[in-house]
């Protein structure tokens, strides 16, 4: 529904329309224009909407974030501390840095990438590669999707675009640094990853708030350090895993404990594709993500999902497999633990459409609630319209099971311990799923920081 | 070590346990058979201290402390043990990282140092295979996808590490065949001595062919119906539980 919020969006618009990236291109400003009618006419989803039913997004509504045109001058963003970022990078992978939206080559590091690998800012990209933009923006995800992204194609202001060429097998990850340092600002990032045939890597994005601590310190915005700023992240990354190529793509959410963080991944994969996304969503106020990946002829997509809510946090993971071609695979794992007054949503669809006989699909979540008021909401559905498929789903809600508390307690672990123990395991089985060390250590770290309760050891892990 | 005098346990309200004496030494090995629903378990349960269980009437004391409101972690630590009947999964803590864990706080409550991490190690490593066992199974979580026979064995290396004073075995030779019950009888023979107590229950007479008792009682209708030598136990076998329960005398009143 429009607002008076939606109405102050558009009316800038006019204003900064003309700083946007990639002004010289008819289609582009056809597409922004879409997209801002669009959004112009519906708002911001409603919890009306099915798949907005568990979310309610006036929170955002109510708030006006300004965008950020220029990613170093304006607002005046402070230099970012060299051992704070070196804190973020992973080892041993491409380094690409976002501040506010905008790619920061000052920061970045994309040493020794090999010959015809591409990444580049989308600023960049609409200048030098606009037909290789033109050939794949939009084709994911288009503005019939929900009005966050037509916020997102409206407003974008800069993202990466990544091209692996044929048979192309990347040494190392590539990591998308997202951080965002200003309050009231939204980040609207729009990226493409394109892995053509045969080819194999790896992306991490990483989402992450700064803010000035309690002590002064410019910080990250982790629970506790009271540098938390509000913010809007809107970001959205379409995929194209070519055939027989591979992508593993990670997440860590880790936005500011009072931003809002809207993530849209959508991936097309191709006969043969290979597609694994992993999703922590541990930060945030209210953060969305959604997943949606359209499956070609025995093509593999394995999605897995961790959200850890604490105090207010609202988590919501979105997902939906299309199996489109027979003989595709899909597997998917999706747990949260919620404490305090959290609240965690899950809603997976699998679509089997009539040709896609010999589907092979297999659903999960599980939820662990770990206070009287915290909330878990979860919707699986299976949607199948061919006749010869194997599906499945199974979704769980509940406390720690009373029966391993106890055989702990027997085994001399004091209750308390016992508990921490099994919340940790629970959570860990998808922490252990992340290939790169780097990223492991990294996550765990995180789910450590964020981990409701005293006394977890790692070595519990 | 165990003196348990006029024991009433009740479940929901429900008395399972009406009444049971019974005193175990150090040294000492104690079979309690029994029908199926004749309280066996209940026993194993409240000697453990798991919650759910009320004693309505009567005492259980542990070398000298009263029992009843000790919390089953440090029933643990001060040396009661309890094999699982069935042993619980817990998907995500590894096996060896619970001995180690489980024989630190033993330590920790004894005011002992942490082990020594090589010392543990080989101390394990012993342990695994005196029990016939895979090494694998020590970096496995506890006890997740382990067949029956594999999880008994695993209880019985949780004691061997742990080294408690009064070891309580329920029902570890269910499920188990004949090579699994050897080795897992040897593993407790070996730990049979002079300072240690062992309580099997069982509804079978097959596993005191390979641990031998010193004493065998019969629990029926929540009371020690009888109580005798190792004869006892073949004589069971011979004439069945109902020779044993129609002789209990709260039946025939």
């Amino acid at each position: 529904m429009a607002t008076e919020s939606t109405s102050r969006y558009v009316a800038e618009y006019e204003a900064i329309v003309p700083i946007l990236p990639g002004q010289n291109l008819p289609w582009l400003q056809q597409l922004r224009k879409d997209a801002l009618e669009k959004f112009s006419a519906n708002g911001f989803p409603s919890p009306r909407e099915e798949e907005w039913r568990y979310t309610n997004v006036s929170a955002i509504e109510k708030k006006w974030f300004a965008p950020v045109l220029d990613s170093v001058s304006k607002p005046n963003l402070q230099a970012l501390d060299a051992n704070w970022l070196k804190s973020q990078r992973l080892e041993d992978a491409w380094s690409v840095v976002l501040v506010n939206g905008h790619y920061s080559a000052e920061y970045s590091r994309l040493d020794g990438l090999p010959e015809g690998v591409l990444i580049v800012s989308m600023a960049d990209a609409l200048e030098k590669q606009p037909q290789m933009v033109e050939k794949y923006l939009g084709q994911a995800v288009n503005n019939q999707e929900h009005s966050f992204v037509a916020f997102n194609t409206a407003w974008f202001t800069d993202g990466i675009l990544v091209h692996v060429p044929a048979k192309q097998i990347l040494a190392k990850p590539i990591q998308l640094l997202n951080i965002v340092t200003e309050a009231d600002v939204m980040a609207t990032t729009r990226n493409l990853v394109i892995i053509a045939e045969s080819a194999e890597a790896q992306v991490i994005e990483t989402f992450v708030g700064l803010g000035i601590a309690r002590d002064g310190v410019y910080a990250a915005s982790l629970p506790g350090t009271g540098a938390a700023n509000a913010y809007l992240t809107a970001a959205v990354t379409e995929v194209f895993v070519e055939q027989n190529a591979q992508l593993t793509l990670y997440k860590m959410q880790t936005e500011s404990e009072k931003a809002y963080h809207f993530g849209g991944i959508y991936v097309k994969q191709a006969k043969d594709a290979r597609f694994s996304h992993h999703n922590f969503a541990l930060g945030g106020l209210l953060a969305r993500c959604d997943i949606h990946a359209d499956l070609d002829q025995a093509s593999e997509c394995t999605l897995n999902g961790l959200y850890l809510g604490v105090k207010r946090q609202h988590l919501d993971n979105h997902t939906r497999i299309n199996h489109l071609k027979p003989r595709a695979i899909s597997r998917e794992m999706y747990k949260g633990v919620l404490d305090d007054r959290a609240r965690g949503v899950f809603q997976g669809r699998v679509i089997v459409a009539e040709d896609a006989q010999k589907t092979d699909s297999q659903m999960n979540n599980r939820n662990l609630l770990l206070s009287d008021d915290a909330e878990a909401d979860t919707k699986p559905q299976l949607e199948i319209y061919a006749d010869d498929v194997k599906c499945g789903h199974g979704v769980t809600v509940g406390q720690l099971d009373e029966k391993s508390i106890f055989y702990l307690q027997s085994r001399s672990v004091d209750e308390e311990t016992a508990r921490n123990m099994l919340t940790f395991a629970f959570a860990n089985e998808m922490v252990d799923k992340i290939k790169i060390r780097s990223l492991h250590d990294k996550v765990l770290e995180q789910v450590l920081v964020r981990f409701p309760q005293e006394g977890v050891e790692k070595e519990w892990l | 070590m165990l003196l348990i005098e006029n024991l009433h346990v009740s479940v929901a309200d429900k008395p399972i346990l009406k009444g049971i004496d019974l005193e175990i030494k150090a040294g000492e090995i104690h079979a309690i058979m029994g029908p199926n629903g004749s309280g066996k378990s209940t026993l194993s349960h409240v000697l453990s201290g798991k919650s759910g269980y009320e004693i309505t009437q009567g005492s259980i004391t542990y070398q000298g402390q009263d029992l009843t409101d000790m919390a089953p972690e440090i029933r643990a630590r001060e040396g009661i043990f309890l094999a699982f009947q069935y042993p619980v999964e817990i998907p995500g803590v590894s096996n060896i990282y619970l001995l180690k864990a489980a024989l630190n706080s033993v330590r920790k409550h004894h005011g002992q140092p942490e082990v020594d991490a090589m010392d543990f190690l080989t101390l394990v490593k012993h342990k695994v295979k005196m029990l016939e066992m895979d090494e694998k199974f020590l970096y496995r979580a506890v006890n997740e996808g382990f067949s029956g026979g594999e999880k008994k064995r695993n209880e019985i290396l949780q004691m061997a590490i742990l080294e408690p004073k009064l070891c309580i075995l329920d029902e570890t030779d269910s499920g188990l065949d004949i090579d699994a019950l050897k080795v897992v009888a040897d593993g407790v023979n070996s730990l049979r001595s002079e300072n240690r107590a062992f309580v099997m229950i069982t509804h079978y007479q097959r596993l005191l062919d390979y641990i031998k008792p010193d004493f065998v009682h019969v629990l029926a209708h929540g009371q020690i119906v009888k109580s005798g030598g190792p004869e006892l136990a073949l004589e069971l076998e011979e004439k069945g539980y109902s020779w044993v329960e129609t002789s209990q005398p709260g039946v025939a009143a």
